[in-house]
């Protein structure tokens, strides 16, 4: 009897020993969910979901306080990812979808006053106070943050043109029965 | 001609066509009044442009320089001038333009000075330099730099060097034209490729449907080089591929995303081999290429183009017959329909075919799959066409991969017998497309991703340096304040001092601080203006230190006193007083 619950309590120890030590050995920095959804985020930074940038956002779904359809720039492929990973139902987009942009600043207009480059999120507007600024196209993520605090309203967003280098084939789509 | 030969898998045989082409040797194709050469050529980087509009060029001129090792010059065609550099129609599926050099040639055809080299006695980066700059490019179609498969892998000797004159795509008969006419310098420039790859041996594969090529070929190399080896293949879509060849040639089957060079095999088509030898040889650069005009046309015939050259002249000189209805670069199985007759031919247009109805019916219409797996029996690459049909139609492109949707080469087997008529090269080139589209989306967003984070840190670093600063700056106040009142009290305002009024004293030593703060603010600005002496007005000559004392001071003459004037004056120019009185 005695031997039966020294047994147990031996046991108990050691495995407890052992599931503490690992719960501090292997314990994950963060949570793995958020890194999960944030991987999906289109990483524009913009905003307009309501959080302060894309890493906010996928903390907000992952922690249930926001829906998974606030994301415009995601569109509604990112609502679909986002419902997969998180077995949640696909919901319409709250915002129109709309074609990626990218800021174009008119630098005949432009006065340099810099409050542009402190709203890009990523860095992609260059100049200097007086001085003419221009957006880095490679780097701009169209996010529109820059265009409300423009003064003089010089910067514009406008749709990525096709080009050679991303242009894609079709999905191939055959006319069953041509009109006569 | 004894050796084994290997077999590939799949395969299929349609009907050649190629007879018609070859009636008629090579033939020089007039110049255009205009040719639009684009810089992007080749696969890689895109090349700058060297001239301007306005510029005259020579033949052989570089208009376009290599910018990355992928990637590969582009030369004038002819001498003439340029027009413009501007965006015109691309020989590409999707019909959008693409920066090129406009140039209107004079006729004079005048060559810049050519530069023959000895490649044995340059070492091989330069020959390979060499190559690159002059626009050396896999003219079987692909246009890859050639440059860049010439490097010999570290680890694995250079077996066989294979040589492509397979032309397996029906219609096609440039490579057989060149073989039958070009054969010696094509076995020359083997040399060259050779002696950069230190290949132990050299095997030429050309199907066996090419007789006079083959002749020619073995003609040749018995002559030049008779440890070449010339090996028909048997004729079946598509031997010419380079790893369906290289199985057949030497039974090595590359494995899935694999090169070629780590089995010891690299294998160039026979026209690239030729251009090779005229770039170092003859020192001309890749300018012109032979294109096969063929189809529903009343001269077919092989004709060697000026790149840039419009395809609605080309085609022109074929006589297409009145029911064409459209246009093919390419072969018929691999090619594409041309959007747009105003695009140039460029290194990659092996062919172009016009196309009828009579001789291309309408494809029926696609009907469901059947299973049948008569796609998957034919695939070169052993691949299951079916499976990636479902998951590109699927959209499932993470699927697609799992399937090896990337060693598809795309050479249309599988549509060729598939049943249902089912175009699955298109769904696959869509799928492909749409990776490398997502596979780029996700490059810009974690670069986005990258860049916001480092903003974010750069921000709350200067915020927490600003608060640093004014915590220190508040610091040292308080110690002001404490340490020196008896000064100030006893300087500044002793009777607020003495009325004792510490609210009162607090304020004025704020605004003493304040006021000697800008005080000193003021004095470092005089002491910095003071500082920078420009910089012209050491090492003057007597007569420029005269000259520049009367301008002095006749600028002081009017609102200065007469004896600042006369002590001017005393210092040198006799200008200055006459102007003072």
């Amino acid at each position: 009897m005695i031997t039966a619950l020294a047994i147990m309590a031996l046991g108990a120890i050691v495995l407890g020993a052992a599931l503490g030590y690992a719960s501090i050995r292997f314990k994950v920095e963060g949570d793995p969910l958020v890194e999960k959804i944030e991987a999906i985020l289109p990483q524009t930074q913009c905003g307009q979901c309501g959080y302060p940038g894309c890493k906010p956002y996928a903390a907000a779904i992952s922690a249930g306080e926001a829906d998974i359809n606030l994301c415009p720039p995601g569109g509604m492929d990112g609502v679909r990812k986002l419902a997969d990973l998180l077995g949640r139902e696909v919901k319409p987009l709250e915002a129109e979808e709309k074609p990626k942009q990218i800021a174009i600043i008119d630098e005949q207009t432009c006065i340099g006053c810099t409050l542009c480059i402190q709203a890009c999120p990523v860095d992609a507007i260059l100049g200097a106070a007086k001085q003419m600024h221009t957006i880095i196209e490679p780097l701009c993520t169209g996010c529109e943050l820059c265009v409300k605090p423009c003064p003089v309203e010089c910067i514009s967003m406008q749709p990525i043109a096709e080009n050679i280098d991303n242009w894609k084939w079709k999905y191939p789509v055959f006319e069953i029965k041509r009109a006569a | 001609m004894l050796a084994q030969l290997f077999r590939f898998k799949g395969g299929v045989k349609p009907q050649t066509n190629k007879t018609i082409s070859v009636q008629e040797p090579i033939a020089q194709a007039p110049l255009p009044a205009r040719l639009f050469v684009p810089l992007h050529q080749s696969i890689g980087g895109a090349p700058n442009p060297l001239v301007q509009a306005g510029d005259t060029v020579r033949k052989g001129q570089l208009i376009g320089g290599a910018d990355a090792w992928v990637s590969a010059a582009v030369h004038a065609p002819t001498s003439g001038r340029v027009l413009a550099v501007e965006e015109h129609v691309a020989a590409h599926p999707s019909g959008l333009p693409t920066l090129s050099v406009v140039i209107e040639p004079d006729g004079r055809d005048e060559w810049i000075e050519r530069r023959p080299v000895d490649h044995q006695s340059l070492p091989p980066e330069r020959v390979r330099e060499l190559l690159r700059d002059a626009g050396v490019v896999g003219l079987g179609g692909a246009a890859f730099p050639s440059h860049a498969k010439l490097t010999p892998a570290r680890s694995v000797a250079m077996e066989q060097l294979v040589i492509n004159g397979a032309e397996c795509e029906p219609f096609m008969t440039c490579d057989d034209m060149l073989m039958r006419e070009r054969a010696d310098e094509i076995v020359r420039g083997i040399a060259i490729f050779r002696e950069l790859l230190a290949a132990r041996e050299v095997l030429i594969g050309i199907e066996d449907n090419k007789q006079e090529a083959i002749a020619a070929m073995h003609e040749a190399v018995l002559r030049l080089a008779p440890d070449y080896r010339v090996v028909a293949v048997p004729t079946r879509y598509p031997a010419g591929g380079a790893k369906q060849l290289i199985r057949v040639l030497t039974g090595k089957e590359v494995p899935a995303s694999r090169r070629s060079t780590e089995l010891g095999v690299q294998c160039f088509n026979v026209a690239t081999v030729y251009t090779a030898y005229r770039a170092l040889a003859c020192g001309e650069p890749v300018l012109s290429r032979i294109v096969t005009l063929t189809g529903n046309v009343e001269r077919p015939r092989n004709w060697e183009v000026s790149l840039g050259t419009p395809m609605r002249e080309v085609v022109a000189l074929a006589r297409p017959r009145a029911d064409t209805g459209s246009f093919l670069m390419g072969g018929p199985m691999m090619g594409f329909e041309i959007p747009d007759l105003d695009a140039p031919v460029v290194k990659a247009t092996n062919c172009i075919i016009a196309a009828s109805p009579g001789l291309f019916p309408p494809p029926p219409p696609e009907m469901p799959c059947i299973r049948c797996g008569a796609c998957a029996e034919v695939c070169p690459h052993e691949l299951q066409p079916f499976e990636l049909y479902w998951f590109s139609r699927a959209r499932n492109f993470g699927k697609t991969q799992e399937y090896y949707i990337f060693d598809c080469i795309e050479c249309g087997c599988c549509s060729y017998v598939c049943p249902s008529h089912i175009p699955l090269v298109q769904y696959f080139r869509f799928a492909k497309s749409e990776i490398w589209a997502r596979e780029r989306e996700k490059q810009a967003a974690d670069a986005a991703k990258e860049r916001f984070e480092l903003r974010n840190a750069r921000a709350e670093r200067e915020q927490a340096e600003k608060a640093e600063r004014l915590a220190r700056a508040a610091s040292a106040r308080t110690s002001e304040k404490k340490a020196p009142p008896e000064r100030t009290n006893a300087v500044d305002s002793p009777p607020a001092a003495a009325a004792g009024e510490p609210a009162a004293a607090a304020a004025t030593d704020a605004d003493a601080i304040r006021k000697a703060a800008i005080a000193a603010a003021m004095a470092r600005a005089r002491a910095q203006r003071e500082l920078a002496q420009p910089k012209n007005t050491d090492r003057l000559s007597a007569e420029q230190e005269r000259e520049i004392a009367a301008v002095e001071a006749r600028r002081g003459a009017q609102p200065a006193t007469p004896e600042a004037t006369a002590g001017a004056a005393g210092s040198g120019a006799p200008a200055g007083p006459q102007r003072g009185e």
